[in-house]
């Protein structure tokens, strides 16, 4: 047997170490920003919403639907999914969807979170369908 | 305040190769600021602005300026909005000229991404701290399939069709035929685009752009300098620039920064849209494209592919000529970056001297649109609005 694909770590900084930490007990966390309410993503210390710095991790249940997809067929080593998944909290993330037959998916699709271990070590958000 | 009219392009040049192997990136800047200078008839002292971006080797203006030998530069840009950068330049010269910082800005691009190996299905290089990057890594986001979801999107929204964006690359092909430098210059058919290659759902590879070595110049004048000059004048009417995002996680794939660049140029030109019979549309994609005529206000947001379909981009039988050159999708997409091409066939209209197979008669206005970086994450956009004096 060969060993699973691993990918790309992420980079993890000052500003999204905590993210990354989350990540590492299979936890998706978000930024929510107690001026404006908003829930923002990439997270970052200051809102890109409202400007305001008062803003903290909350945890989010990882469920949404494919807002959109595409197959990555050709020129990479391994085939692959990538989307953009709307979370129930109203932000769209970039990122790889697995568990599931490519020819199948669809936009619209309800989806969770699932995490990987990628090359470094550090674990990484995928999405699978429900059911 | 309007500039519209306060600055005009006077210097035009298309490197001729598309494989470049021998040459820097440096010498091909500099073949181009010649082949410009030559162009409009001027020379190289008397160059007092310059403008470049992220392809210029080294720091940039700054190692530009010294290899080419420029001695009295006097005004120095290097925006970088990726492919969309030249148009931006073009904007923000004649705000330069208009203000009396220079008189004469030469504006240079080049590349050897062709020779260097580089493929749209590649993950561009990044520093490493691009803070969305950070996110972004693990799942390997490409030219191809950033651009593949926004096209995958379209669709589902608005019933968007492979066919009616493979009429897209169908009408530059018509295109490129005429064009003896074009890297591509096969006339092709909705069956040809359809049955090439799927590389990343919807967007096969007659989708893409070519990758090639070369580069491009212009040369943005006083009026006063232009009108000295013996080549027919082309000024500048309108000109926007912007850049769109994820939007904090507000992802919209349907629509682009055009739209927000879009009618700031028209309004600065006092035209609108049914007064443009030709224009340059960045074509890094098919859907790069469409979603670049709706938010230009060619059409509906949504009728995008009824637009395109059944040859109506081709010069002499649709309602509007785009990218009479061949465009990124046949003739040239040099450094990867692919708004100088855009100006300088909206110049080569203006002035009459497309080829005639595809030489809009009696054209007064131009339009150049330009989307740089990656329409599904963070691009740059510009619009750029030129007429014949």
């Amino acid at each position: 047997m060969s060993e699973p694909h691993r990918l790309p770590s992420p980079i993890v900084n000052a500003e999204n170490q905590a993210f990354w930490q989350a990540a590492q007990e299979d936890k998706l966390i978000l930024k929510l920003c107690h001026a404006c309410k908003q829930v923002h993503y990439y997270p970052r210390t200051i809102c890109p919403h409202c400007g305001s710095n008062d803003t903290t991790w909350v945890s989010s249940e990882g469920l949404g639907e494919i807002y959109s997809f595409t197959v990555m067929r050709r020129g990479v080593e391994f085939p692959f999914a990538m989307a953009y998944v709307l979370l129930k909290e109203g932000i769209s993330l970039l990122t790889h969807l697995t568990n599931c037959d490519f020819n199948e998916i669809r936009i619209g699709q309800k989806v969770k979170v699932v995490f990987q271990v990628t090359q470094d070590g550090q674990n990484t958000h995928l999405f699978e369908p429900l059911n | 305040m309007s500039f519209s009219n306060n600055a005009c392009i006077a210097g035009i040049y298309e490197h001729p190769l598309r494989v470049a192997p021998n040459h820097t990136v440096a010498q091909l800047h500099a073949e181009v600021a010649y082949g410009a200078l030559q162009d409009a008839g001027l020379t190289l002292n008397d160059v007092d602005g310059y403008f470049c971006a992220g392809d210029a080797p080294g720091m940039g203006p700054v190692a530009m300026v010294d290899y080419l030998g420029l001695k009295k530069v006097s005004y120095l840009d290097s925006t970088d909005l990726g492919g969309a950068s030249y148009l931006a330049h073009v904007g923000h010269a004649a705000r330069a000229i208009a203000t009396g910082q220079c008189k004469v800005a030469l504006i240079t691009l080049a590349g050897r991404p062709k020779s260097e190996g580089s493929s749209g299905t590649q993950v561009r290089s990044h520093h490493a701290s691009a803070p969305d990057f950070a996110f972004e890594k693990p799942y390997s986001p490409a030219p191809l399939n950033t651009y593949a979801m926004c096209a995958m999107r379209h669709m589902h929204e608005f019933g968007t069709t492979s066919e009616q964006l493979a009429w897209i690359k169908v009408a530059a092909s018509h295109h490129a035929q005429h064009n003896p430098n074009a890297l591509l210059k096969d006339v092709l058919t909705v069956e040809d685009v359809l049955a090439s290659p799927m590389i990343a759902d919807p967007l096969h590879r007659a989708d893409c752009c070519v990758v090639t070595d070369s580069g491009g110049a212009l040369l943005v004048v006083h009026p006063d300098i232009a009108k000295s000059l013996k080549k027919p004048v082309v000024t500048i009417m309108g000109a926007a620039e912007s850049a769109k995002g994820q939007i904090g996680g507000k992802v919209d794939l349907t629509y682009s920064g055009v739209a927000w660049t879009g009618p700031r140029a028209f309004a600065e030109a006092k035209l609108t849209p049914a007064q443009i019979r030709y224009a340059s549309i960045y074509d890094s994609f098919t859907i790069t494209v469409l979603i670049q005529l709706e938010d230009l206000g060619f059409c509906k947001k949504g009728e995008g592919g009824k637009f395109v379909e059944n040859g109506q981009l081709i010069s002499g039988k649709g309602t509007l000529a785009f990218n009479t050159d061949g465009g990124g999708l046949c003739n040239n997409h040099p450094a990867n970056r692919g708004g100088m091409t855009k100006v300088i066939e909206a110049v080569r209209q203006l002035r009459g001297e497309a080829h005639p197979a595809v030489q809009v008669p009696h054209l007064e206005f131009a339009l150049a649109s330009g989307i740089g970086g990656a329409l599904g994450t963070r691009h740059g956009a510009a619009t750029l609005i030129m007429g014949r004096l």
